[in-house]
């Protein structure tokens, strides 16, 4: 029991942190520009599919600098005449915008790479257990997901915070008028937020690539689940995309630690007659099995009871 | 230049012309198969096996003289879609449709295949199901309009629990399946042939995950470790296989995994990145290392020609060429004409030339089934998987008349 | 951008100034059309596209109620069209033996029912917030559905759903609805209905006050109407029509599963509206037609066709934001002002290098296709009679040029043909 609650907090935060450095990204872009970019982790895609391409040539470090490189150029290209064109339609059409990029990435990968999974390994360096606990070991490569992701959390507060740029951004979206006033070019500073934005997706590509499977349906895998992350979080809130990512990547996993049904809690019920027969595998369906659909029912839960989220402060 | 005849006979039939006839009596064989989206890997292999088939049938003469064509149709693996797509074959004058992909796009094809027979009693439409293998296509939905080539759920596991009777050393077996019909065909038939075979085996768990939706099985793994297993059965495929098995040679789990389809696109990959040599096991009709000269010079014909995408179904080419014989046989390509043929035929599988026959209650098709394991290959072992270097090496074979599982069917059979 | 059009079409008191004739022709040929197509498009592939059609364009137009009339922006619609088409099955499978005098024509409105329940208890969540946070929590109620159908598998059938006769059912006059034929009258019959309801719907005050509530939901605050109520009853009617159509949808493939009410199936109903046109009551309509057809035939030209599908998708985003219905509105004053002869020939000037960029473009895309997937085929293709070899650099510099060509002189061609419309029509209007 022990060793199944240890085991499945430091996946879960693993998992979790995971699942923050894609969501920073899309928060910063949220938070900077008002756009909710669904394409978001169709560029963690990309970021996966480069490293790839770049571990096998010059190596998987060189990988983890240049792809997040090369995806920030496209997304900037992507913002520079994509986005800014279609923002005078509106929020519907920048959001449809990014819906069909998502199609349209997705059937680029695969026209290129193909639709089975590519064999990106992890690099030998950190192809080694860290530690053996409960005699489960535990990859050193989960291990530098970890704390990468923690680094990245870090610099991002502190750039945001304390230094000039991030503090014209941080002005740049609640006033860009006066900010381009000031002389500031706003159209650069959007181009460079969504750069990093989606630079950051790719990070988390590089690193998920080789501990996942590479494949061209990993957008669609994570995509909605990032949703719910920033959602959950607060729309534009970085400390609550944090705390929901590490609280939806605890509770998927701890959920599927247990094989536990509300037959097992409640006691079978009597094989029901009519429309209640209907509803008897809800009474035996175990929580190891929702466990992947709970990220939704919590998205539900928070929009109904405190729907700014949970840090939110921005209505959209 | 097929696609152009491809899409001018689609206009034509759309504007209600006749579908172009084609030269003399052509036989075509529809493929209904995802040929685009995330499944089309798997898709696309068939058919390019069909395709190689063909061609080389047609260098021979063809069947009954007549050219053999293959036209593909993609459905994208969804049930409505593949339905329609059966509409446009039908108008195309195809009347032998082969799939594989998918039970649930298998039991939708069926389903339509017995209603169109039903309300068209000229239209005689075969449904030759290469790879749907959830028992009920051949028990309660059974079909005088439906063949199944490839092993059952319930045939498969009888093979695989047969061969791991003798082995002394499982004792206590972990089961982990995908949530739907084929996952649960799966762990139920495993529970019931263990607790008959081997009484003494302890299963210590029964797991359900959904379906192609976990991306890290890292929680799966912690639990399988603390139960104590030796020995995983799984009906897992495609991700939900590949990640299991990084995740276990990740976490150092030294156990055996017992598979249907370890086999499939991603599962040769994967294992060779976990580690895991000669710990995993599938049961299928056939590998290439059989050491059987006619499928091995086959098969390198066939890896030279489709480099990057070097897998082979061994149950493709018993559909086709059991298809071919009771067509030469009965001299028509009308269903209704080499159907009975097929029934109660008896045939020499691609794979080994092993006995083969379909049973008439139920057109199910038993076939020698073979366990093999995943591992470097031995000397005179030359076909890898997936260019890995590792390949399937056979350690056990259960003949067909050992697979024979009893039916529920009550076959309806027309006039 | 509302929906109404022509003066004469708005209900004017006494009714006697507009004719008859002019109210009501545009159905009465509707009707005529629906129910001539099966004779012109008559082959077994051609009847069951038009069913298909017919289900999508109630499916649209319910969509466009929430779209383009109130702007909800919603991703997860097709939970109502799966809901509906479900209970349309087990209700066919409950009444199956035909004891109950209950005709299959009555079904579709059971799913729609369905669909309108449905659409109340997810409004009610749902449209208390507007904008992206609606739009988000739309798509977490579809993926919810979704996977709660595949745990629910008594009901829903699990991963193959459930399968079900048509023809069991009470017949009436002898229908048995066997024949596809049977089926598309009364798809046919069904969409004429569903398209006069919501058309008849569009030209209410509460309709009205739904684009009020897009335009500009503030002020429509000041005028005394409360916005959440409104968006709430919009979707819950969106959900009755989405709910017909997939009850429509249930019967013509007597199979239903879950992937119909999974994000793939509001993917595509949102595709199939916009690119036909969301500020317009017949844009759906075309863009249900034509998004159907290209699936269907596309797929045959080219194995990446879902590529072709998602450009054209962001390129109606970009730049014609009103879809094909709006192209077509644009030439509406042309017409008005008889202008559009003058400006056709400008049309057909940009048109011929948009069509030679497009053949560089889908040149560039289909030797890429072939040389990485399709390897395995060899690199010999063929592209509209010409056979050539993708790894050669002919062909390469071949395709660049013409996408380089193409693209460039359309922008030129396109600049002058606004001009040209530009000056058509304030040449007209000085008549």
């Amino acid at each position: 029991m022990l060793e199944i609650l240890f085991i499945s907090t430091i996946n879960g935060v693993t998992y979790g942190m995971l699942l923050f450095l894609m969501a920073s990204g899309l928060t910063v872009i949220f938070s900077m520009m008002g756009v909710l970019n669904l394409a978001h982790a169709s560029f963690y895609m990309l970021g996966a599919f480069f490293g790839f391409e770049i571990s096998r040539r010059l190596g998987f470090w060189p990988g983890l600098l240049l792809a997040p490189l090369i995806v920030a150029g496209i997304g900037m290209l992507v913002e520079r005449y994509g986005l800014r064109t279609v923002h005078k339609h509106g929020h519907v059409a920048e959001l449809l915008f990014t819906f069909g990029l998502t199609f349209v990435i997705q059937k680029l990968v695969e026209m290129v790479w193909g639709k089975l999974p590519v064999d990106y390994r992890v690099p030998a360096s950190l192809d080694f257990p860290a530690f053996t606990i409960f005699a489960t070991d535990y990859p050193a490569f989960k291990v530098f997901g970890l704390f990468a992701s923690i680094a990245i959390f870090l610099a991002l507060m502190l750039v945001i915070k304390r230094t000039r740029i991030g503090l014209i951004v941080q002005a740049a979206l609640t006033h860009p008028d006066m900010v381009g006033m000031l002389g500031h070019n706003v159209d650069r500073v959007f181009m460079l937020v969504f750069g990093v934005g989606v630079a950051l997706a790719a990070v988390a590509g590089v690193i998920a690539g080789p501990a996942l499977v590479t494949q061209s349906n990993m957008a669609g895998l994570l995509g909605p689940i990032l949703f719910v992350v920033v959602v959950v979080g607060g729309l534009g809130s970085l400390g609550g995309a944090f705390i929901a990512s590490l609280l939806i990547g605890l509770v998927q996993t701890f959920a599927v630690a247990f094989n536990v049904s509300l037959a097992d809690v409640f006691g079978p019920i009597a094989e029901s007659s009519g429309l209640g027969v209907y509803f008897d595998d809800l009474w035996s369906v175990t929580v190891a099995q929702v466990a992947p659909i709970l990220p939704y029912l919590l998205l539900v839960l928070i929009l109904i009871f405190r729907p700014r989220g949970l840090m939110g402060n921005r209505e959209s | 230049m097929r696609k152009l005849l491809a899409t001018t006979a689609v206009a034509l039939s759309v504007i209600g012309a006749t579908a172009m006839p084609a030269a003399a009596d052509t036989l075509k064989i529809g493929y209904i198969d995802p040929l685009s989206g995330g499944a089309a890997s798997v898709g696309q292999i068939g058919l390019n096996q069909l395709n190689f088939i063909a061609d080389d049938i047609n260098a021979k003469g063809g069947v009954n003289g007549n050219m053999v064509e293959v036209i593909g149709y993609d459905n994208q693996i969804n049930a409505q879609t593949s339905l329609v797509q059966l509409q446009k074959a039908i108008d195309e004058g195809v009347r032998i449709v082969l799939q594989g992909n998918g039970s649930s796009v298998g039991s939708a094809i069926l389903g339509f295949v017995e209603k169109y027979n039903k309300r068209n009693p000229d239209a005689h439409i075969l449904y030759m199901n290469y790879g749907a293998i959830d028992p009920t296509l051949t028990n309660e939905n059974c079909s005088y309009w439906h063949m199944s080539i490839d092993a059952n759920v319930t045939v498969k596991m009888a093979a695989l629990t047969n061969f791991m009777t003798p082995r002394e050393d499982i004792k206590k077996v972990y089961l982990i399946s995908q949530d739907y019909s084929f996952g649960h065909s799966v762990a139920d038939t495993a529970v019931a042939m263990l607790k008959e075979k081997r009484p003494d085996i302890e299963i210590v768990g029964n797991e359900f995950h959904p379906l192609v939706k976990i991306t890290d099985f890292a929680p799966y793994i912690a639990k399988i470790k603390a139960s104590g297993a030796d020995s995983v059965i799984t009906g897992n495929w495609g991700q939900d296989f590949a990640l299991l098995i990084k995740a276990a040679g990740q976490a150092g789990l030294n156990i055996n995994w017992y598979t249907y389809y370890a086999g499939g696109t991603g599962g040769p990959t994967a294992i060779k990145q976990a580690g895991t040599a000669d710990q995993v096991f599938q049961v299928n009709e056939g590998i290439s290392n059989l050491d059987y000269a006619p499928a091995q010079e086959v098969a390198a014909a066939y890896t030279e020609r489709f480099k990057d995408a070097p897998v082979m179904f061994p149950r493709v080419f018993n559909a086709m060429g059991l298809l071919v014989k009771a067509i030469e046989e009965a001299g028509s390509q009308d269903p209704a004409d080499f159907i009975p043929k097929l029934e109660g035929m008896e045939y020499s599988t691609f794979s080994s030339g092993g006995d083969s026959f379909i049973r008439k209650d139920d057109h199910q098709f038993f076939q020698p089934l073979y366990v093999s394991t995943f591992g470097p290959l031995e000397a005179n072992q030359t076909f890898d998987e997936e260019n890995t270097g590792w390949g399937w090496k056979k350690v056990g074979e259960v003949a067909a008349k050992d697979t024979v599982v009893p039916t529920t069917c009550d076959m309806k059979r027309p006039g | 951008m509302s929906t109404s059009n022509t003066p004469g079409q708005i209900a004017l008191p006494s009714g006697a100034e507009t004719g008859f004739v002019r109210r009501y022709g545009i159905w009465i040929a509707a009707a005529i059309v629906l129910a001539a197509l099966p004779y012109v498009f008559s082959s077994g592939l051609a009847v069951s596209t038009m069913c298909v059609m017919g289900t999508m364009i109630i499916f649209a137009l319910s969509y466009n109620m929430l779209l383009g009339q109130t702007g909800l922006l919603s991703f997860g619609h097709a939970v109502f069209f799966g809901l509906g088409g479900f209970l349309t099955a087990q209700l066919i499978i409950a009444f199956a033996g035909g004891e109950q005098p209950l005709p299959l024509m009555l079904f579709p409105l059971f799913g729609g029912v369905t669909g309108l329940i449905f659409g109340i208890i997810f409004g009610a969540v749902a449209t208390r917030r507007a904008g992206t946070a609606f739009a988000m929590i739309t798509l977490g109620i579809s993926e919810l559905v979704s996977s709660t159908a595949l745990i629910l598998r008594k009901f829903f059938g699990g991963e193959e759903g459930i399968m079900f006769d048509r023809t069991e059912v009470f017949q009436l006059f002898g229908l048995s609805f066997g024949p596809q034929i049977q089926v598309y009258y009364l798809i046919a019959g069904w969409c004429l209905v569903s398209v006069i309801a919501m058309y008849a719907l569009t030209c209410t005050p509460f309709g009205r006050i739904c684009n009020a509530v897009r335009d500009n939901p503030q002020r429509v605050g000041f005028i005394g109407y409360n916005t959440t109520m409104v968006r709430f009853i919009a979707f819950s009617l969106s959900g009755l029509f989405a709910g017909i159509a997939g009850g429509l949808a249930a019967i013509n493939f007597e199979i239903m599963n879950s992937a119909q009410m999974g994000a793939h199936e509001s993917g595509a109903v949102i595709l199939m509206t916009y690119i036909g046109g969301v500020g317009n009551f017949a844009g759906p309509i075309i863009g249900a037609v034509f998004v159907t057809f290209l699936q269907l035939t596309l797929s045959d030209l080219s194995d990446v066709w879902e590529l072709y599908f998602g450009l054209i998708f962001i390129c109606v985003v970009m730049y014609a934001p009103n879809g094909i219905a709006g192209l077509l509105m644009l030439q509406r004053p042309l017409l008005q002002r008889g202008q559009l002869l003058r400006v056709a020939p400008y049309y057909l000037m940009a048109l011929v290098p948009a069509l030679v960029g497009i053949a560089g473009l889908s040149m560039v895309i289909e030797m890429t296709h072939q040389l990485s997937i399709a390897a395995s085929e060899g690199a010999e293709m063929t592209m509209l009679g010409f056979t050539f070899n993708a790894d050669a650099v002919l062909p390469w510099m071949v395709a660049a040029v013409l996408l380089a060509l193409g693209a460039w002189l359309f922008l030129r061609a396109a600049r002058v043909a606004q001009d040209a419309y530009g000056a058509a029509l304030v040449q007209g209007s000085m008549k």
